[in-house]
């Protein structure tokens, strides 16, 4: 991966940081910290990694994202509207309002372009299970397409994520790559004080899956665990992102509060200022 | 006597008709509803024989996925690979699933709308020795209470074969209810089935003097005969023919229902028998409360708002017993049926 790709996705992810932010407020409710803090990662997958066709959602041959912590939506639905999917302009005017196409939690009946509808936590992983599995029973181990479940940190609480990730693991489905959005906060507080995930690692390759740990916000990094994770054969991969909640609006950076709420205007027009700022950096 | 149109077993009074587990007929048409169609799958939570998976997962290693003791995982990854084009089937006992993965149930099959199989084996009391926390008695509520969802709870091994067949060639989320003990043949292979639809089973003659129901209130009083309309559902329409006939003995005409399935309700069906009886009894070896005689109360509640007696089990948790006679005990036996028909007429 080249410079200028790496600056062409850091303003691509510029962008949709913007977008959201500018949704969220005209929202007055939802979630900030984790579609920052995601943001990096939905644009390497929506602008380089995936196969699909914006044009056409149904397309059998597509790569499957599966986003599994649905509360994070907001950075989907920008990321999904910049690639083609719907108008970010209906978006930005629409979030969680009545009819919309963007419903508060991913909604598939809305915005059949999604692959799934989410909200309640945990049950992504094992979803992107069963499609993996689904791929294997039509293509054997000569995989076409590649499943990937994205999650957060916090549903690693779930039962439901061990189960599906045991199931992965026994079942070697090499097509299956899990991204965990390690930004370390959850609604109560820090997800280590809440209830404590370390060794995460450990608990993955414990469920006979190939680990690879990669800065969520570093684009040649996310690209090499990618890599990684297609040129294993036998084994799901999960790629630990360790990412910052609310990136790329100081103010909100590190702190749990920002899970589950919107900027009002005040904050919103400061958190716009300072990415615009970014935004003409990066040109 | 019996509705000779719907073609039943003719050995139906016979002390010795065959009994055949109701979860067997989900074993056979599931292997055949995977012979018929390369798309359908199979997935088990470590119950395979005793869900009678067992025969399609012989036949179709490939389509087969053990998932262990995980219920919430058994019914996501079904989501899953029903997204992929997949018909899935999932079977564990019915305690389990539906009632440990709800919620599941709810948001990755229903709200997306995806063609997932749910088989509960092992519900009701009739499970027996087992104990109460392996009778499921709260499944139909659980079930027929979510959108897209289809729920079908069929009377015998054969009725369960069809049920199990016509689930397999619908897009719809469906629910089907089994029973894992020995139990009456009562259908044939000619038995018409059609999911959403109810059919009379038995019809006894009419009693000699009709009697004057005092309706709704607003000038819809009708004339009736002595006429009591039953709706069973899963194990105990056998019990509810058996019922028929005694109460016919007595003078008491009925006209029992086999209400197959319990979402998509057949209300015309339902309505033509309330009209014609003028009052209603519904069997089900479930709690009262949300079950299929709450589904019917409220069809007549606003449309024949006639006297309803309900028969099955009134708010308690199942125990240890032979099956028999635990369905004696929670009042779901023949005399308890005879008893709600007998009631009723008191009311009229």
């Amino acid at each position: 991966m080249d410079d200028k790709k790496i600056t062409f996705l850091e303003k691509q992810a510029n962008a949709i940081r913007i977008t959201l932010i500018e949704a969220l407020v005209e929202a007055g409710s939802g979630h900030t910290a984790g579609p920052l803090s995601m943001a990096d990662i939905f644009t390497y997958l929506y602008f380089h990694e995936l196969r699909h066709d914006p044009k056409n959602p149904e397309w059998p041959e597509r790569d499957r994202l599966v986003l599994s912590n649905g509360h994070i939506c907001p950075v989907l639905y920008a990321t999904m509207c910049h690639a083609g999917y719907a108008s970010v302009d209906e978006y930005k005017k629409t979030l969680r309002k009545f009819g919309t196409k963007f419903q508060g939690h991913p909604h598939r009946e809305y915005f059949p372009a999604l692959e799934t509808s989410s909200g309640p936590l945990g049950s992504g992983l094992s979803q992107a299970t069963g499609m993996a599995l689904a791929e294997r029973i039509d293509a054997g181990r000569s995989y076409k397409k590649w499943i990937y479940a994205l999650l957060s940190d916090g549903e690693m609480d779930c039962g439901n994520t061990w189960e599906g990730g045991m199931l992965a693991g026994k079942e070697k489905l090499g097509n299956l790559i899990a991204i965990i959005d390690r930004n370390n906060i959850q609604i109560d507080g820090f997800t280590e004080d809440i209830m404590p995930l370390e060794p995460l690692s450990d608990k993955w390759r414990a469920w006979n899956w190939h680990v690879i740990e990669v800065n969520g916000h570093d684009f040649a990094d996310i690209h090499r665990a990618v890599g990684e994770a297609k040129a294993e054969f036998d084994k799901p991969s999960v790629i630990i992102a360790n990412t910052i909640p609310g990136k790329g609006v100081p103010d909100f950076e590190r702190k749990f509060e920002w899970h589950g709420k919107p900027p009002n205007k005040e904050e919103g027009a400061m958190a716009l200022k300072v990415l615009h700022e970014l935004g003409q950096k990066l040109q | 006597m019996i509705n000779h149109a719907v073609k039943l077993n003719p050995k139906i009074w016979d002390k010795d008709v065959e009994q055949v587990p109701i979860r067997k007929g989900f074993g056979e048409g599931l292997l055949a509803a995977g012979e018929a169609d390369g798309r359908v799958v199979g997935l088990c939570a470590d119950l395979t024989e005793s869900t009678q998976m067992h025969l399609f997962a012989k036949k179709f290693p490939n389509r087969f996925i053990e998932m262990g003791v995980a219920e919430q995982n058994l019914v996501t990854v079904a989501s899953g690979m029903a997204a992929m084009g997949k018909i899935p089937f999932c079977s564990s006992y019915a305690m389990f699933s539906p009632g440990r993965n709800w919620e599941q149930i709810r948001t990755t099959i229903c709200y997306n709308d995806r063609p997932v199989k749910i088989a509960g084996s092992h519900a009701g009391v009739s499970v027996g020795p087992d104990g109460g926390t392996h009778q499921a008695i709260e499944d139909i509520a659980l079930m027929r209470v979510l959108p897209n969802m289809c729920v079908l709870s069929p009377c015998d091994s054969i009725e369960a074969k069809k049920a199990t067949l016509a689930a397999a060639k619908t897009k719809t989320p469906t629910y089907i209810r089994l029973a894992r003990e020995k139990t009456p043949v009562i259908t044939t292979a000619d038995t018409p089935f059609e999911i959403g639809k109810a059919e009379v089973f038995y019809k006894s003659k009419s009693s000699p003097s009709p009697l004057l129901y005092k309706g709704g209130g607003k000038g819809v009083d009708f004339l009736v005969e002595k006429r009591v309309g039953i709706i069973a559902t899963g194990a105990l329409v056998h019990k509810a023919i058996l019922a028929a006939h005694e109460l016919e003995k007595e003078g008491i005409a009925t006209t029992v229902l086999n209400l197959s399935t319990i979402k998509p309700l057949d209300e015309r069906s339902i309505i033509e028998l309330a009209k014609e009886c003028g009052c209603i009894v519904t069997v089900e070896e479930h709690q009262i409360a949300g079950g299929m005689g709450s589904a019917i109360a409220e069809v007549l509640a606003r449309t024949v708002p006639v006297p309803v007696e309900f028969v099955g089990v009134r708010d308690r948790f199942g125990q240890s017993g032979r099956p028999d006679e635990i369905v004696e005990h929670y009042g779901m036996g023949v005399s308890a049926i005879k008893i709600a028909a007998r009631n009723l007429l008191g009311r009229l």
